[in-house]
């Protein structure tokens, strides 16, 4: 089956769960941002969890199809049309040769996901499917999708008939008012005042605009103070600059003390400011579904909390295959 | 005894950070690679991979197989053997060519001038003055005179960062631009802090600009035939010799470069921390010697 990119959205790429191995490289893991719902839409098409689909920002691709197959869409909420007939996400959509998909404004969230069924197939490189823009590898040629551009999808292993199966409101990403995320204090937190360290947990951020793959921009809390210090040789003068250093996926750095970015999937390996922390793994997915503007609170938390939050999505995600196994 | 002092913290629930100091040296950086090749080797189950930094280390784990309170004594076992370990590498030296005032740099740097702290001088200008030399060409004799040691690989693409092997007061030391550049082009020799690294790809920057090399450092495509097989040239441990070239010799090398023909000189080398710090320019001088064979 082939598909044809008639509107290619904003940003739209192909991803898959990513590629472990290369970050020392500076060769980031990359991959969904929210792995959850990129799980989920290959489960509903019957496709291996880490099939390559698609991962779109802010607005949905539309695309022409071929022939028939099997779609998903979840991640954020915006209203599907195939052929002018609206269809939910979190559920599979039958699609007929010839028809057309496209979508309305995103409602809630920030990214949506297309699975098809056999999943996208483009070369793997370094073991994934998934497109680092950066480094021009991975996905189609290394780039974002353009209009006019046609894929490919593997032949579906699994005989998958429409099954009226749907992922409940509830396990999908909850994006509310002001959105928690758990942070394990750490790294070189000693740098803060601990009047600066309470600030942080204490202010209400919101997310900025360079908000992408990359990393998260957080805007809106009080600026921080530094425990005075001598510069280390090498470090630089400016109180947040560290010797360069290499940099956890979800860890927080804040240039100058002022604005805290969240490095994300496609992060930079390493670099020269101090971070005060890390975003826990359980919460990374949802960093990918806020918009700018969207209110944050950071949640302080220990490893405790951090591994019991880890359980509970690791039981949400069993609790699918399950519901989807059936 | 050599006193262990490496401070380890916990990156979320997926990442060990181990700082061997906070200041740079090339005793940390040691310390760091020890540890991280060790770890390597030991293939402890639950670590996914092991990120070498100039001072530091980063060890990724997964806590479904590996309690983080585990994992913690394990790598604080191998730190300190890594604190004992013998200050020598078995590593190789290679040349980059380097084209200074080249006039693509000079382009980058006209555009961004309002973000650097001296815009009305060139950052050569500006690198070699705060550095104390009396011209541009002593200031660029000093960069590609000494070897430089690879101490980290990593931000995007395999960028190396180089720490000058020479005395501490001899170091270049220029800070990053006031506000970071949008753009940076390929292959642009960079200076931030006491460290020179390269971009293997275009990109944003903060670091000042001096030149830009012909030879590729990051092909995504097809590992170029000095890359030993993988999409990155550099390594942390690799010495790095820095030679100047004209225009011509640049655009041949491009040439050379695209049509796969091209092989920088690179001599295996034994590296002692101990002998370097005896006599820093005696060793500088024997590596090179190596390096071309003299």
């Amino acid at each position: 089956m082939t598909f044809k990119v008639i509107e290619a959205g904003i940003s739209v790429s192909v991803q898959d769960l990513g590629r472990p191995g290369y970050y020392q490289l500076g060769i980031p893991q990359g991959g969904a941002m929210d792995r959850f719902s990129l799980s989920v839409a290959n489960l509903l098409v019957g496709n291996n969890e880490n099939a390559a689909g698609l991962e779109a920002a802010y607005i949905g691709p539309k695309l022409h199809f071929s022939s028939s197959t099997m779609i998903a869409v979840t991640g954020g909420d915006a209203p599907v049309f195939v052929d002018g007939v609206e269809h939910e996400c979190w559920r599979p959509i039958e699609i007929k040769a010839g028809q057309v998909l496209e979508f309305g404004f995103i409602k809630n969230g920030a990214r949506l996901y297309l699975a098809f069924a056999g999943g996208i197939n483009v070369p793997e490189v370094l073991g994934s499917r998934s497109t680092y823009t950066v480094g021009i590898l991975g996905g189609l040629e290394g780039r974002v999708l353009k209009s006019g551009d046609v894929l490919e999808t593997f032949q579906s292993e699994s005989q998958v008939t429409i099954r009226d199966v749907s992922i409940p409101e509830a396990m999908r990403p909850q994006i509310t008012q002001v959105t928690s995320l758990k942070v394990l204090p750490g790294l070189y937190w000693h740098r803060l005042t601990e009047a600066a360290g309470e600030k942080f947990f204490a202010d209400e951020w919101a997310v900025g605009t360079e908000a992408d793959r990359m990393g998260y921009r957080f805007t809106g809390g009080r600026p921080m103070e530094f425990v005075e210090r001598t510069p280390p040789f090498g470090a630089g003068a400016d109180p947040s600059n560290i010797v360069d250093s290499a940099y956890p996926y979800g860890s927080i750095q804040v240039p100058a003390g002022q604005e805290p970015i969240v490095l994300h999937r496609d992060a930079v390996s390493a670099g020269g400011y101090f971070q005060i922390g890390t975003v826990i793994s359980a919460d990374m997915d949802l960093i990918g579904q806020l918009q700018p503007n969207k209110k944050v609170q950071f949640i302080k938390v220990s490893m405790d909390e951090a591994l019991k939050a880890r359980s509970v999505y690791q039981a949400k995600m069993a609790q699918v295959r399950e519901t989807l196994n059936r | 005894m050599i006193e262990n002092s490496t401070r380890f913290s916990f990156g979320g629930d997926e990442h060990l950070l181990c700082e061997c100091s906070e200041e740079m040296s090339l005793q940390s950086f040691f310390k760091s690679l020890s540890a991280t090749t060790r770890i390597k080797q030991l293939g402890i189950p639950g670590v996914v991979e092991v990120c070498g930094g100039n001072a530091a280390y980063l060890v990724r784990f997964n806590p479904d197989e590996i309690h983080p309170d585990d994992l913690l004594e394990r790598i604080k076992e191998i730190d300190e053997e890594a604190a004992k370990a013998e200050p020598v590498v078995e590593t190789r030296i290679t040349e980059i060519p380097v084209y200074y005032q080249d006039p693509w740099t000079a382009e980058t740097m006209k555009q961004f001038r309002d973000r650097h702290q001296t815009p009305e001088s060139t950052d050569l200008e500006y690198a070699a003055e705060i550095n104390g030399f009396h011209s541009v060409g002593e200031f660029i004799k000093a960069h590609h005179e000494s070897p430089w040691f690879v101490s980290q690989v990593g931000f995007v693409c395999g960028v190396p960062w180089l720490y000058q092997m020479v005395d501490i007061e001899r170091q270049i030391q220029v800070p990053k631009y006031v506000r970071p550049r949008t753009d940076t082009p390929r292959h642009t020799i960079g200076h931030g802090g006491c460290f020179a690294a390269i971009y293997a790809v275009r990109g944003a920057g903060g670091y000042q600009m001096f030149g830009i090399t012909p030879m590729p450092i990051f092909e995504p495509n097809e590992p170029t035939t000095y890359f030993e097989g993988s999409m990155v040239f550099s390594k942390p441990g690799d010495i790095v010799k820095f030679r100047p070239i004209e225009r011509a010799e640049y655009d041949e090398i491009v040439k050379l470069s695209e049509e796969g023909k091209y092989n920088p000189p690179i001599k295996e080398v034994i590296f002692d921390l101990r002998e370097f710090n005896k006599n820093t320019d005696e060793y500088n001088k024997g590596l090179v010697e190596k390096l071309y064979d003299i």
